[in-house]
């Protein structure tokens, strides 16, 4: 199988691989770069489990091969805290008990993080909307949708 | 219960923040698949295309030739070690890997060992297995027909499909109030088959260590230690000896009774690691998790009620087919084949009752575990709520006012119920006035009768469930004869701080918060100050593991009865240092104090620091204690809930405009949690009322195989659950405490479904099958005349 040089940014820093044609991105990070935060719930791109920021929009990474990658930058949950400091939606998920196994949490977090970048006082329905390619099996959502509330409170300006 | 410890202890009745949160929330998690050990091989799994058929040969050539792929193990090989059939948790048994024929589409027939998971996964392509069809059964009533083609072959001198009969009750009393009653009404329901489908699926990284014997299996397990046991029991003549085996089960990404069962994957993994000497990891993807991982349900029953005309329940009856698959593999206690189904006298003082169950082979995967259920409680529940609903209407009442009518009041507990259990508690009309008002009952059905003259459809739906949890009593409660007590054991630091470990395993639920709060309620150290740990053989005191909501029950009583002890030589320890008699002493949380001397006190920290610096003369050292509790009765949680749907005549939708949850759990450890539990509960309740269901066509063909047609709900169907609670403590339980992590799944779905055909009453409509789906529920649109 043919081999093929890529360069990734992951989380700010960059790194070098050698990779298949055939491997996806999900196991780039978890394998190849042992970055374990990202899971895998399925194989038919439904759970969302996988979720990665890509160029900053959120992505399936099991549906996406290492080498659409090249030269592009990601964002997985072991970038979401800066410098010691949780990112908002990491401290509204805690706060308001939006996990219970944290499988799905990563993903989660990540897509809600792409949401409030774009729209930072989304609805409940626009919430929904939004996580609708994530699924929870333990929490229901209402504490999803409540951590997301939250970090959007925390992320606005004028909350300081 | 206002709490009775300091925010700084954060005892029972706080809602504290999680614990475990921290590590999950930075990606740091530790789950099966994030474990990666020097040298590790990667198994994957040929599974078979066909529900039945005979292997006539498995090529491995082909595979043994690509580069990286070591080793394809089949069933033949572990004929060699005599490991190809296992036990089930029910007596029965069940293939490994198969010699002779497959008994269901996607069983296991080989695995490839490789360097990669992608190499494992072209091995898996390259095996060529040669089968020849066998004629087969999916349907549990044509199996057990005379001249249904005979499955389990392997049984010697078995010569049809029936696994097992079982009834309870009293049938000849029963048949009698039927004779005599005023009214009767007859409802045939289904339960299809449903997965848990936890979002992580199954695995497991097997590791035998060639020179010191050991094997060490980290797995996806709800129950590690009696999966040691298990291991050391079917592979003992293999040279595996429980105290070289050591299960590690690290976070679990959901469990909800999916990972109780041994699959024949983990048994494939060691058995590979035995022989080739390195770490093997195995991690099914979606579809091998839905497709061959034991399912849940599928109960096909029959629910009569005799009453009388005012609505006075006299009798139940049920009669049941359960659909085992090729196995009974169901993860049951040892006594009851068919769970502690025999609860569905529900929450009604109904005097006679009578149920009955038979149990079928057929080509399909073997099960059934408890989604989320205490052991059949489910269908139970389903059973005496829906059925409930279908007297109501021949009799022409409102469903609360039934309920009301025949609820067992709160002055008759402990209830001894008709099928032989003690209800320990209970108070079922206040849950039930609490939901009706909270949710505005009457205001909801003039609505109704208002849209209704408009030829729109709302319902308005009730459950009213008693559940039974927390197995269990020893005398009754085994799993392969070990009895089903829980432990836990704790251990003060001479600084004051604690480390709890326990025989059971969270997958979510939050023991490392919940058990925390436990010690700290009952010693007064901060929650904060307390380690949980779990889930470790090697370190973690014996226990059957976290199913059936049995944690709090079993393994929180055993906190706390752990943490009297050591406040008991604590006290000891304090009379000692302030020179007083035990009797002289007072506890408050966190401290001794002398009667009538407040400040003549000691804190518990003091007091550890003493069990090791300056402990009385002829006690000794330290301070822990270790408790196995063997609970004195089972515990049953209740609710009232009740559920607003909308229908669209156009589309058949169902739409869930409210669904309010009143629960009662008994005294609660951590509120928020609680809440988290309920929330869920609910959704895996929503989910098999109007989506979730496996089904297979005449050639076992599975439908529902995968989440592009297993329909988990996702934020835009599930609807905001409103929850409540009513207080009623568990006498027996030392904190007052029953378990919650089930009591939604199985209140939910009747209430939807109530829901549903009260919106269509009127039409004449009494049933309709779960899951409600569009199609379903448009057809009988059509068929009534109403569909738009
Ligand atoms: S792993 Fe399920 S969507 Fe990627
Ligand atoms: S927290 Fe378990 S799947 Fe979402």
């Amino acid at each position: 199988m043919a081999q093929h040089q890529i360069q990734v940014k992951v989380n700010g820093t960059d790194h070098k691989a050698e990779v298949e044609s055939r491997l996806l991105l999900v196991h780039l990070l978890r394998e190849t770069l042992s970055m374990t935060g990202t899971h895998i719930g399925c194989d038919t791109t439904h759970c969302g489990a996988c979720t990665v920021l890509l160029d900053g929009v959120p992505v399936k990474s099991c549906t996406v091969l290492a080498v659409q990658a090249d030269g592009r930058e990601v964002t997985t949950v072991e970038g979401l805290e800066k410098d010691g400091k949780l990112h908002a939606i990491q401290d509204g998920f805690w706060q308001e008990h939006g996990l219970q196994c944290g499988f799905c949490t990563p993903g989660m977090m990540l897509t809600s993080a792409a949401l409030l970048a774009n729209n930072p006082d989304p609805s409940e329905a626009q919430i929904r909307q939004a996580i609708s390619g994530n699924l929870c099996r333990c929490t229901g959502y209402v504490n999803i949708i409540k951590s997301v509330q939250y970090a959007a409170a925390k992320l606005r300006p004028e909350a300081g | 219960m206002e709490p009775r410890t300091s925010a700084a202890i954060c005892g029972m009745g706080h809602s504290m923040k999680r614990k475990e949160d921290p590590r999950f929330i930075r990606g740091q998690g530790h789950y099966v698949d994030d474990i990666k050990l020097p040298g590790m091989l990667h198994m994957d799994i040929v599974r078979s295309p066909y529900a039945h058929a005979k292997i006539l040969a498995i090529h491995t050539e082909k595979a043994l030739a690509i580069p990286g792929v070591l080793a394809v193990i089949t069933g033949e090989t572990l004929k060699g070690f005599n490991l190809h059939w296992m036990p089930t948790l029910m007596s029965d048994t069940q293939m490994v890997l198969p010699v002779e024929k497959v008994m269901y589409q996607a069983q296991e027939v080989a695995a490839v060992i490789a360097t990669d998971r992608y190499i494992a996964a072209d091995g898996v392509e390259a095996v060529e297995v040669e089968y020849e069809p066998l004629p087969v059964v999916v349907d549990p009533k044509k199996a057990l027909e005379p001249g249904a083609p005979v499955l389990r072959t392997d049984k010697a001198g078995k010569t049809d499909n029936h696994i097992w009969h079982w009834e309870t009750g009293d049938r000849a009393a029963t048949e009698r109030a039927f004779a005599e009653a005023d009214v009767t009404v007859k409802q045939d329901m289904y339960i299809p088959r449903i997965h848990v489908a936890s979002i992580e699926t199954c695995g497991c990284v097997a590791d035998f260590n060639k020179t010191d014997t050991h094997l060490t299996v980290y797995m996806t397990t709800q129950a590690p230690h009696a999966i040691r046991t298990v291991f050391a029991l079917v592979a003992g003549h293999v040279g595996l000896s429980e105290e070289k085996i050591r299960v590690i089960s690290p976070d679990l990404g959901g469990g909800f009774g999916g990972k109780v069962p041994v699959y024949p994957g983990y048994v494939i993994a060691v058995a590979a690691s035995v022989v080739i000497g390195k770490p093997i990891k195995w991690v099914e993807d979606r579809m091998e998790n839905l497709q061959a991982d034991s399912f849940a349900r599928d109960y096909h029953m029959t629910a009569e009620l005799a009453a009388k005309k005012d609505g006075t329940m006299t009798a139940l009856r049920i009669k049941t087919l359960a659909d085992h698959g090729y196995a009974d593999a169901a993860a049951n206690p040892s006594k009851f084949p068919a769970g502690l189904f025999s609860i569905c006298t529900g929450s009604y003082d109904i005097k006679t009752a009578f149920t009955e169950m038979d149990a079928a082979y057929t080509n399909k995967p073997p099960g059934g575990v408890a989604y989320r259920c205490s052991f059949r409680v489910t269908e139970a529940v389903h059973a005496i709520e829906r059925v409930t609903d279908v007297l109501a209407a021949e009799l022409k009442m409102d469903p609360a006012e039934l309920r009301f009518k025949n609820f067992i009041q709160a002055d008759k507990f402990p209830y001894k119920s008709a099928l032989g259990w003690e209800y320990d508690s209970g108070n079922y009309k206040a849950a039930l006035e609490k939901a009706m008002e909270r949710i505005g009952y009457a205001e909801l059905r003039r609505e109704q009768a208002e849209k209704r003259a408009k030829g729109e459809l709302m319902g308005i739906g009730i459950c009213s469930f008693t559940e039974i949890v927390g197995a269990g009593p020893s005398k009754d409660f085994d799993i392969l004869g070990i009895k089903m007590f829980d432990s836990a054991e704790i251990r003060i630091h001479p600084t004051g701080k604690a480390i709890a470990r326990f025989g059971t395993k969270s997958q979510g639920q939050g023991h490392e918060t919940t058990y925390a709060q436990i010690v700290a309620e009952e010693l007064g150290i901060p929650a904060a100050h307390i380690q949980v740990e779990e889930g470790d053989t090697d370190t973690a005191p014996y226990g059957l593991g976290t199913y059936a909501s049995r944690s709090t029950p079993t393994a929180g009583a055993a906190a706390a009865v752990a943490a009297r002890k050591i406040r008991d030589k604590a006290k000891k320890i304090a009379a000692y240092l302030l020179e007083v008699s035990e009797d002289d002493l007072e506890w408050e949380p966190g401290k001794f104090s002398v009667k009538g001397a407040p400040q003549k006190s000691k804190t518990i920290q003091e007091l550890a620091f003493a069990a090791y610096t300056n402990h009385p003369p002829g006690m000794e050292a330290g301070l822990e204690a270790v408790d196995y509790y063997d609970p004195p009765n089972l515990t049953f949680p209740f609710g009232s809930y009740i559920c607003v749907v909308d229908i669209d005549r156009g589309t058949g939708e169902v739409k869930v405009r409210r669904f309010l949850a009143i629960d009662d759990c008994g005294n609660i450890i951590n509120p928020m949690i609680v809440d988290g539990q309920i929330h869920g509960g609910l959704s895996m309740g929503l989910a098999p009322a109007l989506f979730e269901e496996i089904s297979y066509d005449e050639s076992g063909n599975i439908s529902g195989g995968s989440f592009m047609d297993y329909l988990v709900p996702t934020a835009m169907e599930t609807p905001n659950w409103e929850t409540g609670k009513t207080v009623t403590p568990c006498p027996h339980h030392p904190l007052g405490a029953k378990g919650v992590g089930e009591s939604a799944t199985v209140g939910a779905p009747p209430a939807i479904v109530n829901a549903v055909v009260d919106a269509l009453s009127h039409l004449g409509v009494r049933h309709i099958e779960i899951p409600m789906t569009p199609e379903k529920v448009w057809n009988i649109l059509r068929e009534k005349g109403v569909a738009e």
